[in-house]
């Protein structure tokens, strides 16, 4: 609290996983020194923890009690600590299931611009009192207050887990399958398309014998195998940690439908492209050196936006709607413009 | 009528703009009857343009509004604010998409929650969020209020369920937040919108997410000596690493009024039934529901009832759904509370409101969401008796504070509303509820949107002594 009333400019920063969400020529505040689970209660699923501790240590923590984030926290091994979740609003491929980082959070502890240390939601599972502060800083990077402790809800996890990897002739067969399987009977908790475009993993969660049963009848329904555990292990970390991207390359989040895929893929040009939960959302790679403009055009053309976590992209891509009340709610926390813009 | 109103009047065509004291009757109250209030005017908008076109006007002039659904609010958030209008919804009442594929859908304010449901159940979806006055109440007014219901453990409020939104905001500023996907880059203002209790603007076009209907169900009905008993159940069913879509318990005061209600049966002789309902593919229940059917039979239950059919299984959930309005049978008037505690409290909590509620002289039934801790102690007076509502007040009010010292929340879906807001400062601090009101400034410059809401002070309409709504007296509606 000190820090931030005495910096005019500032903004905060993690682990830095997603280095283009804070590159931004101010000072910055390093939150890594303001770490611990300062709360954890596995019979009532919530657990309250600083702003810099890794998302790692909450991981195992979790899971020493049998419970687990269900919307896969990414670039846990990289270091990403629990406050650049929630700033980045970055969620893995679990949030298909469950939903996302702002389908968790429950409460914050936050400094606003003006350096006033404010509580907002609560640390129950269930809470409508007040406005949903917590909710809206969810991908806020940084720019309305800086983050000091975070309140989530947690599940426990299933008793087991099995990962098929289904193969189509194209993208268009690999994404009905991905619509189909949303919406079927075995609730899978992760559908990922590779950057191949016609790989499918699919995760399911569930007792053990239930498992095999369900594993059958959708292998009898496409072809595919089911991995084993530690290959299912590898595919799913490769994912979390973006092994897939170009290293150093550019980065870019785009939230998109699974109707929308078959052409994203079209477009998409010269890239990869992962496509996760169930093709609501893409992960766009540029090898490092090559620009983004012809990435930028092809979102305005689908009407898509993106947001760039790594390399030297500008940070918005494709098209993006602004509103007046953008500015007033940023005036509203932030009077001095203590912190960047959210265009920045 | 005055010149603001003449222009409110020459917007609509005739006969939407009610001004008669007979037409204002049915608006004065709303889900929280004790307190009443004539606006000015009542319109009824069809369109979304004639929802922005009032808004408008009303920041030209100045002259504050209420939004309004269904009227259904058990936090008196829809009551009238005097000098104002209201600006009904219920005409905005189309599904404007339903896209199966993405599975969401788009729809106006004024439709009702349980048509939602009905719309997307032959593509085998359904809209998870579900009051127990869905089959009355609008995703308008489920938005405003963040609406919880029965499944909030496992699928969240009404804020997880809303992908976007476009909504007039009480400055005239129409904005369009979030997309048919369920991801989003920037802010989460669909989140910050939503349970905003008609404080920042109005919402004219929701996209919600649908969910897969689970395909199996095994719903258990255990009926037990003692509540602290129904209540370990709850917590031996958390330990064991199960994730129940609902856990609901009912006290024997509850049972009583929903056995007179909806001729609901319950073992005999049981001072609590726990109500515990698991879904998923049917080999997956199948090996849950072994595990839960050994945890309740070492929990000693007078009786354990498993529902054989998906008839049982709706019979279960009615008499559940029913306990509120039933209430109504056993005494002239109530109040609903809403505060949340830790789950692991919850026995304390319900001790210790059997002991505040004997001190004030008064019965108190509780029906409560365990799997959450959401609490909704119904506080049972009479009206027409001196002082017997301040006492219920009182004793609504000692509660509320004993949610907030053990570490929960004063208010778990139904809002702070009008009910509530003297009770905010319980939980926040004054700099925080000066956030809020700066964040609400900046939607609402001139404090327009539904004022005397949500913050402490100001002033309040007259208290009304007694009855129902007429909505709850002819059984259609119901306080949870």
């Amino acid at each position: 609290m000190e820090a931030v009333r005495a910096t005019p400019r500032l903004l905060p920063v993690g682990a830095q996983t997603k280095p283009r969400l804070s590159a931004v020529d101010v000072p910055k505040l390093s939150m890594l020194g303001l770490r611990g689970i300062t709360e954890y209660d596995p019979g009532e699923f919530t657990f309250t923890a600083l702003a810099g501790t890794p998302v790692r240590e909450i991981a195992a923590t979790l899971a020493a009690q049998g419970q687990y984030l269900p919307f896969d926290p990414m670039l846990v091994d990289a270091g990403s600590t629990l406050g650049g979740v929630v700033a980045s609003g970055l969620s893995g491929p679990g949030r298909l299931r469950f939903g996302g980082v702002r389908d968790f959070i429950l409460g914050v502890r936050f400094i606003d611009g003006a350096g006033r240390l404010l509580r907002m939601g609560g640390k129950v599972v269930k809470n409508a009192a007040g406005f949903d502060l917590p909710k809206f800083l969810v991908g806020s990077l940084g720019r309305f207050g800086v983050l000091a402790e975070m309140t989530f809800k947690v599940f426990p996890r299933a008793a087991a887990s099995s990962t098929l990897r289904l193969t189509f002739d194209s993208p268009e067969a690999a994404t009905q399958a991905m619509v189909e399987g949303a919406k079927s009977r075995w609730e899978p908790q992760a559908l990922d398309l590779l950057p191949d475009g016609k790989s499918v993993l699919l995760r399911l969660s569930a007792p053990e014998t239930a498992l095999e049963a369900l594993s059958r009848e959708i292998l009898s329904r496409w072809s595919g195998v089911a991995l084993s555990n530690e290959e299912a292990v590898a595919v799913w970390t490769g994912i979390r940690e973006f092994r897939w991207a170009h290293e150093n390359g550019t980065l870019i989040k785009v939230p998109l439908t699974a109707t929308q895929v078959p052409a994203f893929h079209r477009a998409m040009t010269g890239v990869r492209t992962h496509i996760s939960a169930g093709g609501d959302v893409a992960f766009v790679s540029l090898a490092p050196e090559s620009n983004s403009n012809g990435v930028d055009a092809a979102l305005q053309q689908l009407g898509l936006s993106g947001l760039t976590l790594r390399g030297s992209a500008p940070l918005w891509r494709g098209s993006r709607k602004n509103f007046k009340i953008g500015a007033a709610v940023k005036h509203a926390l932030d009077p001095q413009n203590r912190f960047p813009s959210i265009d920045d | 009528m005055t010149a603001a109103l003449q222009r409110v009047a020459a917007l609509l065509p005739p006969g939407r703009l009610l001004a008669q004291a007979q037409q204002l009757a049915a608006y004065e109250s709303d889900g929280l009857t004790a307190f009443r209030e004539r606006p000015l005017a009542v319109a009824m908008p069809e369109s979304a343009e004639e929802v922005i076109a009032l808004v408008r006007l009303c920041h030209e002039e100045g002259l504050p509004f209420v939004a309004r659904g269904s009227g259904t609010s058990l936090s008196g958030g829809s009551l009238p604010v005097e000098g104002g209008i209201v600006i009904a919804l219920n005409r905005l009442n189309r599904i404007l998409k339903l896209d199966p594929a993405q599975r969401i859908a788009v729809v106006e304010p004024g439709v009702i929650n349980t048509q939602v449901t009905a719309a997307a159940a032959p593509h085998g979806l359904h809209y998870a969020p579900d009051p127990s006055s869905q089959s009355i109440c609008t995703i308008g007014g489920n938005v405003a209020f963040n609406s919880g219901g029965a499944h909030c453990l496992k699928y969240g409020m009404t804020a997880n369920h809303v992908l976007g939104l476009k909504a007039v905001l009480a400055n005239g500023e129409v904005v369009e937040w979030g997309s048919a996907s369920r991801e989003t880059v920037g802010p989460d203002w669909c989140g910050l919108f939503t349970g905003n209790e008609g404080l920042f603007g109005i919402a004219l076009e929701i996209t919600l997410q649908l969910l897969p209907k689970a395909e199996c169900f095994h719903t258990v009905l255990a009926g037990y000596r003692t509540l602290e008993q129904a209540g370990d159940t709850v917590a031996a069913i958390v330990a064991s690493g199960l994730l129940p879509g609902a856990m609901e318990i009912m006290d024997a005061l509850a049972l009583e009024a929903a056995v007179a209600a909806v001729h609901a049966e319950y073992p005999p002789g049981c001072e609590a039934v726990l109500i515990v309902e698991l879904e998923g593919p049917r080999e997956a229940v199948a090996v849950d529901r072994e595990r839960l059917d050994a945890i309740i039979t070492a929990s000693a239950p007078v009786e354990a009832r498993p529902a054989r059919d998906a008839e049982e299984r709706l019979a279960i959930w009615k008499g559940r759904k029913s306990a509120f309005s039933a209430v109504g049978r056993l005494s002239p008037d109530f109040i609903v509370q809403d505060g949340v505690v830790p789950r692991r409290r919850l026995g304390e909590a319900l001790r210790r409101i059997g002991e505040m509620s004997r001190e004030a002289g008064l019965r108190c039934a509780n029906v409560f969401h365990a799997g959450d801790g959401n609490l909704h102690p119904l506080i049972l007076f009479d009206g027409r008796e001196a002082g017997a509502l301040e006492r219920a007040e009182n004793l609504a009010g000692r509660i509320l504070k004993m949610c907030v010292a053990m570490g929960g929340s004063i208010t778990g879906e139904h809002g702070i509303g009008m009910e509530k807001r003297e009770y905010l400062p319980e939980m926040f601090s004054a700099e925080e509820i000066d956030c809020m009101k700066r964040l609400r400034a900046a939607f609402d410059p001139l404090g327009i949107a539904n004022p005397g809401k949500m913050f402490p002070g100001g002033s309040a309409p007259a208290l009304q002594q007694q009855g129902l709504h007429p909505l709850e007296k002819a059984g259609i509606i119901s306080r949870e």
